[in-house]
């Protein structure tokens, strides 16, 4: 590369020299038009000043440009031309599909919650007495790289509310407010004498008579799940006035045991809560004792047929699934949005103090409120610096690919994917289809351009 | 204010443990052994191989052994997890190893393609000939020219579970079938465990589970002909095996957690779920190695506080062994190709396998290792199995496979069973989806 360009200038430094000579041979002959000489070394000049970015801009940007756009009409191997082939496979393909469509969410949710914060911030922190120290604050995860975020945010997401501070906090709130049921796991063994589908309610087969006693056995729960006071079951008495029995653990250690049959060293299990109902009422409530008898007692006489309400057997809150399918997007534009508040707070605040403080002088003394001020003076007034916020968001966000990467799991990574991510893995990772990937990157391409022209323009225009 | 302070921690030690880790893998090769009087003093042979660790140490032990038999120096090169990228960067540059150690069938597939590859000499086809069942030269084979000679194999087809929780449910005997195992499964849920960690997250556990049963229900002709995509995906012993699959995945009882939990339990975890401080399932499935993990991460001690038994059979079928391993394979273009050759006829022999057997971590298809060489119970266990399946042995049908279907992070077969094992209702739908990924792949 150094090579070439020293070769080239040495070249036009000749040409100039030569130029100069054939120029003096005219003077010779015709008069000599100093001005018009002059011009033309300047031009030359330029060309010569302008020549290594223009070299480097055509290495670096011209030339891997139309050659991933050649690429991009070749198959997997580079050798066979398949004409638009690449392009009709993206239209096709689900996973592609997936990927631009997240794009899409990218461009249009990103850019405008940034924006949005960044002016909310902005507004707020010019009224509090430490701004400064609330920008920098702010503005400090922009000094962190993409990936180290991507880790952080990783770990914060993940589902194991003892790993993820995030599920942890939901957990932690959704507990305080909803106790944890006794038996999570406890589950019926099928057909001894118990119905019910996997997570409760169950309900005795046949219905019970006052006077009747029922032994209600359980399975599934692991010995240090049971509560430390829970002793040996009994097989419950018949009682006079209602219905007894008993709740237990049909499961003693070592699998010993008739299943169905309260057997030594099985235990109760005391807390499960035990109905009687009649025609769809509840007809008495009670709980297990710590040898899981219960006795369900002011009956009238009759079939009744016993119930344990799927409130003793509900799953324990798993927190949110924030790496799941559904959330994985959202959740890593959470993360973007951490990363990126900052950087649009501070632009927006430098607009914000730009802004003449007589206007607003004036429109207070009008007698506008705050809000009003908001809306009619200080948003038109930043219109100009907004639109730069987004459009060069607009385009950060095209390319983002590090926190996608890092942070979507195997299991979800198509569901994450962007355009960015997917041309990579297409490319290099493990398809090794460049041709496709080429394709992809020129519909990156495509979508950057528009927004790209829009900047342009906008600098012309500043600019004269 | 605790806990993000909690997390910045583990960044830091994650950051420079991954520092320490490339810093490991830029260290160059050492020279072992000095040269005494044997048949090749003063040459030096070069071998390249993805081993790092223990792994690395241990198979330098073996090269000091062919350097005191033959008095050549050896250098071993680690080669970083892309071999071919790595091998074909040194070739281009004039510095080739003389012998690498391909670490997947794949790239020992590719190589012989591009050429590089010297096929074995005669001795090292006939000693290898007398100690290895001939399927491990089959795979060592390309059209027909053997290159590659098989020296560390893996055992993916045992199942390890923790004994207590055996014993607590009450499960005598190891599960000789694919229904006893999950008979056994639902007892051991019974006693409140639950029967397995899966490790969902990772793709290539998925497959293993499906290459098992794939191997035993449909046999070893139909698992080669859908290994080279030859049988399509939506054949029927496809779908039979998925179906048998999903009946597992779909019990609630035997995947610890439910099939969401799994899906964000990488193998590591997968291990620490039956083997770790706080247990949370009984059986865990995947490879030998599984036992290297119990014993050097959660210090079990193999054969009392963890054990295995073989995958059992499916529906009647004879006991699948799934296997993989590294071939030493001698490049064209090393400068000392012939003492390459003759460090493969080492290998061949049963002297270097016993070398590493005896440092653990190793396990040799080659039927004349001494049983006693290896250092545990356990170990010997798997190793006879490996060497009684002799010609049963199938490889790992996903490594064989194109990466774009069996290697890839989200993608091919190893998201299409992620889905199956979110949503395991429909057998039918992940074949179709399958093949028609697998038709991408293969170009066939």
């Amino acid at each position: 590369m150094a090579d070439t360009l020293t070769a080239d200038s040495g070249t036009a430094d000749s040409g100039t020299a030569k130029s100069s000579s054939t120029a003096g041979t005219r003077t010779a002959r015709r008069p000599a038009d100093p001005r018009r000489l002059a011009r033309r070394r300047k031009r030359r000049l330029a060309i010569l000043f302008v020549l290594p970015a223009l070299l480097l801009l055509g290495a670096l940007v011209v030339y891997p440009v139309v050659f991933s756009v050649g690429r991009s009409l070749f198959d997997a191997d580079g050798d066979r031309f398949v004409g638009v082939g690449n392009y009709a496979a993206i239209v096709h393909d689900p996973a592609t599909l997936k990927a631009i469509r997240n794009s899409t969410i990218w461009v249009v949710v990103a850019p405008l919650l940034l924006t949005g914060l960044g002016l909310m911030l902005a507004v707020l922190t010019e009224k509090v007495r430490w701004a400064t120290a609330f920008k920098l604050v702010l503005f400090l995860p922009m000094a962190v790289s993409f990936l180290a975020a991507g880790i952080v945010f990783r770990l914060a997401y993940e589902q194991d509310p003892d790993r993820g501070v995030l599920n942890a906090v939901a957990v932690g709130v959704h507990d305080t407010f909803d106790d944890a049921a006794a038996y999570p796991t406890a589950r019926i063994r099928e057909g001894q004498g118990l119905t019910g589908r996997a997570g409760g309610p169950y309900s005795t087969e046949k219905g019970v008579r006052t006077g009747g006693s029922v032994s209600l056995g359980f399975v599934g729960v692991a010995p240090d799940a049971v509560p430390a006071g829970a002793k040996a079951a009994a097989a419950p008495a018949p009682a006079a006035d209602g219905i007894a029995g008993v709740v237990y653990l049909d499961f003693a250690p070592g699998g010993a045991g008739t299943p169905g049959r309260v057997d030594p060293g099985e235990k109760g299990l005391p807390g499960m809560t035990v109905e009687a109902v009649r025609d769809g009422r509840v007809a008495a409530t009670t709980t297990a004792a710590d040898d899981g008898s219960f006795r369900l007692t002011g009956l009238a006489d009759g079939e009744y047929s016993v119930r344990l309400p799927a409130a003793n057997f509900a799953a324990p809150y798993q927190g949110v699934n924030w790496l799941g399918p559904a959330l994985v997007t959202p959740a890593i534009i959470g993360a973007y949005l951490w990363v990126w508040t900052g950087f649009a707070m501070v632009l927006i605040g430098a607009g914000l103090a730009a802004i003449p403080r007589d206007a607003l002088e004036a429109a207070r003394m009008d007698g506008a409120g705050e809000g009003q001020i908001f809306r009619r003076i200080t948003v038109p007034l930043l219109a100009p610096v907004l639109t730069v916020v987004f459009v060069t968001l607009v385009i950060n966000v095209m390319k983002v690919f590090d926190l996608v990467y890092i942070i979507a799991p195997g299991p979800v990574q198509e569901e994450a994917n962007v355009l960015a991510t997917r041309m990579w893995l297409v490319s290099f990772g493990g398809g090794n289809d460049q041709g496709l990937g080429s394709a992809l990157s020129v519909v990156l391409l495509l979508l950057v351009v528009p927004a790209m022209v829009f900047n342009i323009r906008r600098f012309r225009r500043s600019g004269a | 204010m605790r806990r993000p302070g909690k997390t910045t921690r583990r960044t830091a030690a994650t950051a420079s443990a991954a520092l320490a880790l490339a810093l490991g893998a830029t260290a160059c090769g050492t020279a072992t052994g000095p040269a005494s009087g044997g048949e090749l003093s003063g040459q030096t042979v070069t071998v390249a191989g993805v081993w790092t660790g223990s792994e690395q140490k241990n198979f330098k032990k073996v090269l000091d052994a062919f350097t005191a038999k033959t008095g050549a120096k050896t250098v071993f090169v680690p080669s970083g997890d892309n071999v071919s990228t790595f091998v074909g960067s040194k070739i281009e540059g004039g510095n080739a190893p003389d012998v690498v150690m391909a670490p997947q069938v794949g790239v020992l597939r590719q190589f012989a393609k591009e050429g590089w590859l010297q096929p074995l000499s005669d001795e090292a086809a006939k000693t290898a000939g007398s100690s290895l069942a001939p399927v491990w030269k089959d795979y060592g084979s390309v059209d027909g020219t053997y290159y590659g000679l098989y020296f560390k194999a893996a055992h993916k087809s045992t199942v390890w579970y923790a004994p207590q929780a055996f014993a607590q449910a009450g499960v005598a005997a190891e599960p000789k079938s694919y229904a006893d195992l999950l008979k056994a499964g639902r007892t051991l849920a019974d006693s409140g465990r639950p029967a397995f960690a899966i490790a969902g997250e990772d793709g290539w556990t998925l497959t293993d589970w499906f290459e098992n049963i794939y191997l035993s229900q449909a046999g070893p002709q139909k698992y080669d002909q859908l290994a080279q995509h030859k049988l399509k995906w939506t054949d029927d012993s496809v779908v039979k095996a998925l179906t048998t699959l999903g009946e597992l995945f779909k019990d609630k009882q035997l995947v610890a957690g439910g099939a969401q939990t799994a899906l964000g339990t990488d193998f590591p975890s997968s291990v620490e779920q039956v083997f770790g401080p706080e247990p949370k399932a009984g059986m865990v499935y995947e490879g030998d190695f599984v036992g290297g993990i119990a014993k050097d991460q959660f210090g079990k001690k193999l054969g009392e506080d963890a054990k295995f038994f073989p995958f059992p059979a499916v529906d009647g079928g004879s006991a699948p062994v799934v296997s993989g391993g590294d071939a030493a394979v001698v490049l064209k273009d090393g400068k000392n190709g012939k003492a390459g050759m003759k460090l493969l006829e080492f290998l061949a022999g049963p002297d270097a396998a016993e070398v590493w057997a005896g440092a653990g971590g190793f396990l040799s298809p080659n039927s004349k290792v001494d049983l006693a060489a290896y250092g545990d119970d356990t170990t010997r266990d798997t190793a006879k199995s490996l060497v009684a399946a002799g010609d049963s042995v199938r490889f790992d049908m996903s490594d064989q496979a194109p990466a774009a279907f069996g290697g890839t992070k989200g993608a091919g077969e190893w998201k299409l069973l992620q889905d199956f094992l979110r949503d395991p209702s429909d057998p039918q739908g992940a074949a179709a989806k399958l093949e028609a990924e697998a038709a991408k792949a293969y170009g066939n």
